[in-house]
């Protein structure tokens, strides 16, 4: 009997071994999958955390402020204007870094925010980034905090923020994030190129070349005459279509190709015909290299982080000297609109309903997208745009000039399109379908299928996506 | 008296080893159950419910019936999936098929006695340990349009302008295939090879001294008494490939470009479940599982009747 008893105490404990062992192995394959998929990766700032008692009115937050965001911008944000915050208030600030595409972030995100209510304190989600592409989703949702009755910023606060950057957070009355950047976009094209090829490199006549899509075609051709490429690859002009729309891409739930897309087609189509792009795909690193020393494409549309952050880091021939006139093209670039004002981009700060960190959140918010002065000096020192009325007005009417620019004052040319930036036709439904009708049209453009195979693929992958949606 | 006594003894003690024996296979049943058991019959029961996410709200689950399956054989290109990955599968198995053979009767031959043969099928063998993805991306970045094979062809002057291999069907469904191939030849030579060094070696002798050439002795000897290995290389194989996954969503960046020639049934079901769409996904599921499940059957049933006869 007894020996019974000890060989069913054996079978029992080796089968908890065995379920155990499933158990995390199951879990460990998923986070590979994961991360194979979506380069997911988690980076914890060290600071110097000071001890609970040291810091009395931090006392009631949580230790942790868990930050969801798509790429490193927002960090480099915090930790040069922010980073003594985290001290004052007793935290640790986890950003959890999951890439944008493919709907990657949200599905993280969202996976995030339903477990939010059972997660421990110090994993739940504190604070989520959101694109405009997608920013409605969350500020519908209750998940998105009220960032004036909630966090506890003030009207007068957010008073000196561009207008667009409040309405497009804003649902029922109630403004759900707050953004330290405007995002108006512009041409940027290489100087040396457009003094070789259309005699000067003056932003005003180099404007007047570019000044609607006819002249733009135009200069394409004597582009390609002399060697160059008008534009790196097939997305490059999409953002200046798809921004004047006439239309949501999402009517209901039926999708709505709309006209000024298929003129993106047309034009896509005919200047890869005519050897007029590079052939190249957004993001990808025969793209970047042509924003570089050895790129022979004249310009690029982007917007503001796109110029200080993506295009001057692009344009270095070594990433690790310094930034300065010499290395690579830096000072190569200037700045004119374009054939259509567009934005493209900007990433808003929400604060999670379930927070334990609010106090911390609010001091944050206020410093990044409310102080005046720490904005100025975001500008000052990155060139970024920053979202101040008042303080981008102050510079772009001072002599201020952007080595990497060629010494232009570009915030001037910003300050003029912000004005025009409109963001009524956004939708839920819009990183989704810029991304699905890229991604199929670049085979219409090599070649591989004609239009309405293109179309079809575009659905396809749509209803993939979003299974709601209908023709 | 005590014979018997002794005998009925023997005879409890049998049966109370036999208990033993279930005890024992019980973990393993159990773990069938709670992870492939259980999960499978509620893919069944969930197919049959509208369940996805629209933003941040849960749509569903609602019961649709059979809407599921009927969307998939209406509106998606289930079929053309399907098509893809048996093609894919059959370029990727021939010549997989073909050359283990080949290597297994090499290595497996006493004439030959070929030298180092340890060392070769621990190098063919290599190919299957590292990870799918990581071959695939290595592939991903031999042939991208800048790598390595385009330059080296274009200074050889064999071709003038770089291939876009990823950008034709044909160049697709073939890097794929033969990184199946190139991944799980080894794998099937070492299963050859134990199914051949299991004929009796006394067999050869005589076709040898009946003076059998060596293609014949491969043809009537080798090849029929192979025939339990090889049904059991070609089912492994079939339900390996409808499904493949990794290899194709890696190299074409989960697109199953161009055209989506290179989407397999998985790949598809994969996109269905990244936006959550668990009703559809289930419904998929099923429809993989009935038809591996039926190809099985058919490819077993073919070689085993052909034993049969003879």
């Amino acid at each position: 009997m007894k020996r019974k008893l000890l060989s069913m105490l054996l079978t029992v404990s080796m089968m908890a071994g065995v379920l155990v062992g499933c158990g995390s192995q199951e879990t460990a394959t998923t986070a590979d999958d994961k991360s194979a998929d979506t380069k997911k990766e988690t980076v914890v700032t060290e600071k110097d955390t000071p001890t609970a008692d040291s810091v009395d009115a931090a006392t009631e937050q949580g230790k942790v402020v868990n930050v969801y965001c798509w790429n490193d911008e927002f960090k480099q944000r915090y930790e040069a204007y922010a980073a003594d915050l985290a001290a004052t208030h007793g935290v640790e600030v986890n950003f959890v870094i999951v890439a944008n595409e493919n709907n990657a972030y949200q599905n993280n995100l969202d996976a995030a925010l339903m477990a939010q209510e059972s997660a421990a304190a110090d994993d739940k989600v504190d604070v989520f980034l959101v694109e405009a592409d997608y920013a409605s989703k969350y500020t519908k949702s209750e998940f998105a905090l009220d960032v004036v009755g909630d966090v506890g910023l003030t009207e007068a606060d957010l008073a000196g923020q561009y207008q667009y950057t409040k309405d497009i957070v804003t649902v029922d009355g109630v403004q759900k994030g707050t953004t330290w950047q405007a995002t108006p976009g512009l041409f940027a094209y290489r100087r040396s190129i457009a003094k070789e090829v259309l005699g000067t490199d003056d932003p005003v006549e180099v404007q007047a070349a570019l000044s609607n899509w006819d002249n733009f075609d135009a200069t394409a051709a004597k582009m390609k005459e002399a060697g160059y490429f008008m534009l790196s690859g097939y997305d490059d002009s999409f953002r200046t279509f798809s921004n004047n729309v006439s239309a949501p891409w999402v009517d209901g739930t039926k999708i709505v190709i709309d006209e000024n897309i298929m003129r993106w087609v047309e034009q896509t189509k005919e200047y890869t015909d005519a050897g007029y792009n590079n052939m190249t795909t957004l993001w990808a690193p025969e793209w970047s290299a042509d924003q570089g020393p050895d790129g022979k494409v004249f310009g690029f549309f982007y917007s503001t982080w796109g110029i200080n952050f993506t295009l001057l880091g692009n344009s270095l021939a070594d990433a690790t000297a310094p930034q300065e006139v010499g290395n690579g093209i830096y000072g190569d670039y200037g700045v004119c609109e374009g054939p259509q004002p567009y934005y493209w981009g900007g990433t808003w700060i929400c604060a999670a309903k379930g927070t334990d960190n609010i106090p911390f959140i609010k001091d944050m918010m206020y410093r990044l997208t409310c102080d005046a002065a720490t904005m100025k000096q975001i500008t000052l020192d990155t060139q970024d745009y920053t979202n101040n009325e008042a303080a981008m007005n102050e510079i772009a009417n001072s002599d201020y000039a952007s080595d990497f620019l060629g010494g232009q004052n570009h915030i001037a040319l910003f300050a003029e399109a912000a004005k025009k930036i409109d963001m009524s036709n956004i939708s839920d439904y819009d990183q989704g379908l810029n991304e699905a009708i890229q991604q199929n049209f670049h085979e219409y453009f090599e070649g591989n299928v004609d239009k309405e195979t293109a179309l079809e693929n575009f659905y396809t992958a749509a209803f993939e996506k979003y299974p709601e949606l209908t023709k | 008296m005590s014979v018997s006594n002794r005998l009925s003894k023997k005879k409890n003690k049998k049966v109370s080893y036999t208990k033993w024996g279930y005890i024992f296979l019980l973990p393993f049943f159990l773990v069938y159950c709670v992870f492939s058991l259980i999960p499978m019959l509620s893919t069944f029961y969930y197919s049959f419910f509208e369940n996805y996410m629209s933003g941040l709200k849960t749509i569903g689950p609602t019961f649709v019936g059979f809407d599921n399956f009927v969307k998939l054989f209406t509106e998606a290109d289930l079929l053309k999936y399907f098509e893809n990955t048996i093609i894919m599968w059959i370029l990727g198995f021939v010549p997989q098929i073909a050359v283990s053979l080949l290597l297994a009767a090499w290595f497996t031959n006493n004439r030959l006695k070929l030298k180092a043969s340890g060392f070769f099928k621990t190098v063919i063998y290599m190919p299957n340990l590292i990870m799918a993805s990581a071959f695939s991306m290595l592939f991903f970045t031999l042939f991208s349009n800048n790598g390595p094979v385009n330059m080296m062809l274009v200074d050889a002057g064999i071709i003038s302008e770089p291939i876009h291999y990823m950008s034709s069907t044909v160049g697709a469904r073939s890097l794929i295939a033969m990184m199946n191939f190139l991944m799980w030849f080894g794998n099937t030579t070492i299963l050859l090879m134990a199914g051949m060094m299991g004929i009796d070696p006394a067999l050869f002798e005589a076709a040898e001294v009946d003076g059998a050439s060596s293609s014949q002795v491969f043809r009537t000897i080798t090849m029929p008494l192979l025939k339990p290995i090889l049904a059991y290389v070609m089912v492994t194989s079939l339900i390996g490939g409808l499904q493949m996954f990794d290899l194709p969503q890696i190299l074409t960046n989960g697109k199953g470009g161009p055209d989506r020639t290179t989407m397999t049934l998985i790949m598809y079901l994969n996109n269905h479940l990244y936006s959550k769409n668990y009703g559809m996904a289930g419904a998929l599921s099923v429809i993989i599982f009935i038809v591996t499940g039926a190809l099985s059957v058919l490819v077993f049933k073919m070689l085993s009747a052909q034993r049969e006869e003879r």
